[in-house]
């Protein structure tokens, strides 16, 4: 097999209790690869990140995913609403991408605390390090939860709409440091996202899902096809 | 200050008062990941719930601790189970569960023994239920809960500020919500025959409350609601003694003012 192969998903269906939202999936992710997942609401986006990450196994075919297997699986969840007050400061938030990599030790580890000072620094928010993570702007705690995942993972992102509810300087900002991680990082990126815009100006891939189907290509490729003409011409 | 120490020549306030360190340290210690997971409401169900176990225990002439253990424990189950899955009924079913629960400890009670101090012991508190059991039990809750705290502390962090991150890295989300469920359960039956089972779930509550209002990382929220939390109980137990109060109000009125205080402090 393929050593470049991050995630390989062959003929899946995924879905709920023998009711599939998305049937013969088909696609996979090589290291370096950026992809951008668009589609409808409720076309099926967040059964497929929850299979992706493996916490809901497919109906039919396989999801590999050696990198989930090897723990350098990142995850940048959509942000929750008890997270708004939640006391912590960004170097406790950071060093938790470490929490399940380790046994039962109470401290952590010196190579792990200069790992997460050196992600904080990468995400440029190394001198917020002792601010409490309530206090920040949505911008700086997706680029704290970002370094989060980088501790957790050193090949694939996995990110489920980064950029809502970020205003446009701070949306850029965040396409800018992942293409940063991208590009000189060598980290591959698996975006769900609802700004098109963006997703086609970044990404190398689109994976695009609808009620009556789905399409995986380059961005020219899906450009050209009828569910890229009907979404993407339009802007 | 000769009445301060008289009060430590008798044993049951010695017991009373090593009892209540202990659950009091264990209830804050779990109360900040149940408040900040939104969970405050489970700490209550159960105090309610555990009345009425007693409550049946009593009328039925069963061990009352042999009997409440398990039921608390179990509903303290079915309440974290209800409170995961929120959708609008979450908080409406746990009020549910601790109105019924008490009603069925008060109807039990009055058709056997009738409503006798014994009862509003349970409801109010009493200084004097301690035994040597308990505080034996106590010890070693409160070792479980410290071992918990210091082994799994960075994977309750994890779990307690982002349930999907830590799923999607391989923690086993479900496993530490169950294992801070028993442990709340485990901490309510000791606490409320001290306490009283309209307000153990105060002491859940209140340090994590008090502490979040000073600190702004993690561990100093944990650490300080621990230590908020001894030092309003002795506080509490003192003023009781002192002023022939119920020691549970006292206690509780001890935190309020803390938490008035810490409201003060934070604003600045």
């Amino acid at each position: 097999m393929d050593r470049d192969i991050l995630l390989a998903c062959r003929d899946a269906s995924l879905g709920y209790e023998h009711r599939a939202l998305l049937e013969h999936l088909t696609f996979t992710v090589r290291a370096g690869d950026y992809l951008c997942v668009v589609g409808e609401n409720g076309s099926g986006k967040s059964t497929l990140m929850k299979s992706l990450l493996g916490l809901i196994s497919p109906l039919a075919g396989t999801i590999d995913c050696p990198a989930q297997r090897a723990g350098a699986i990142g995850y940048l969840p959509q942000q929750t609403s008890a997270q708004r007050d939640f006391p912590a400061t960004v170097n406790e938030v950071v060093l938790s991408g470490f929490a399940n990599k380790r046994g039962l030790h109470f401290f952590y580890s010196a190579a792990e605390k200069s790992a997460a000072l050196m992600n904080m620094g990468k995400l440029g928010v190394l001198e917020l390090q002792n601010r409490c993570y309530r206090e920040l702007s949505g911008g700086q705690q997706q680029r704290v939860l970002l370094a989060r995942a980088l501790c957790a993972a050193d090949r694939l992102l996995i990110l489920d709409e980064p950029v809502t509810g970020l205003d446009p300087a701070a949306t850029q900002d965040l396409y800018k440091t992942l293409r940063y991680l991208n590009e000189k990082e060598k980290m591959a990126v698996i975006m769900v996202t609802h700004d098109m815009r963006g997703a086609l100006r970044e990404a190398r891939t689109i994976l695009h899902i609808g009620r009556d189907g789905w399409f995986f290509g380059t961005v020219a490729e899906y450009l050209a096809s009828p569910a890229g003409k009907r979404f993407g011409g339009a802007l | 200050m000769s009445l301060l120490l008289e009060m430590f020549t008798y044993p049951f306030i010695l017991r009373a008062f090593a009892v209540g360190i202990l659950v009091s340290l264990c209830a804050a210690l779990l109360g900040v990941p149940l408040v900040l997971k939104r969970y405050s409401m489970i700490g209550d169900g159960l105090s309610h719930v555990s009345f009425g176990a007693l409550a049946v225990a009593v009328a039925c002439g069963f061990a009352p601790l042999a009997f409440s253990v398990p039921v608390v424990v179990a509903s303290a189950f079915l309440l974290l189970r209800i409170a995961e899955h929120s959708r609008i009924g979450a908080d409406a079913a746990i009020a549910v569960l601790s109105a019924s629960a008490l009603a069925i400890g008060i109807v039990v009670t009055s058709l056997t023994t009738g409503m006798t101090t014994d009862v509003d012991s349970y409801m109010f508190g009493s200084i004097l239920a301690m035994s040597r059991g308990d505080v034996v039990l106590s010890v070693t809750l409160a070792a479980a809960v410290l071992a918990l705290f210091i082994l799994f502390y960075h994977r309750l962090f994890a779990v307690t500020f982002d349930e999907s991150f830590s799923r999607a890295t391989g923690v086993k989300v479900g496993a530490y919500n169950s294992l801070l469920a028993l442990l709340t359960a485990l901490t309510v039956v000791l606490g409320m025959r001290m306490m009283g089972a309209m307000l153990i779930s105060s002491l859940v509550i209140f340090p994590a409350l008090s502490a979040m209002r000073i600190f702004k990382s993690f561990r100093a929220v944990v650490v300080c609601a621990g230590a908020l939390s001894v030092v309003c109980f002795c506080a509490g137990l003192i003023a009781s003694y002192l002023l022939s109060t119920p020691v549970g109000a006292s206690v509780v009125l001890c935190n309020l003012l803390v938490f008035l205080l810490c409201c003060l402090a934070g604003r600045r």
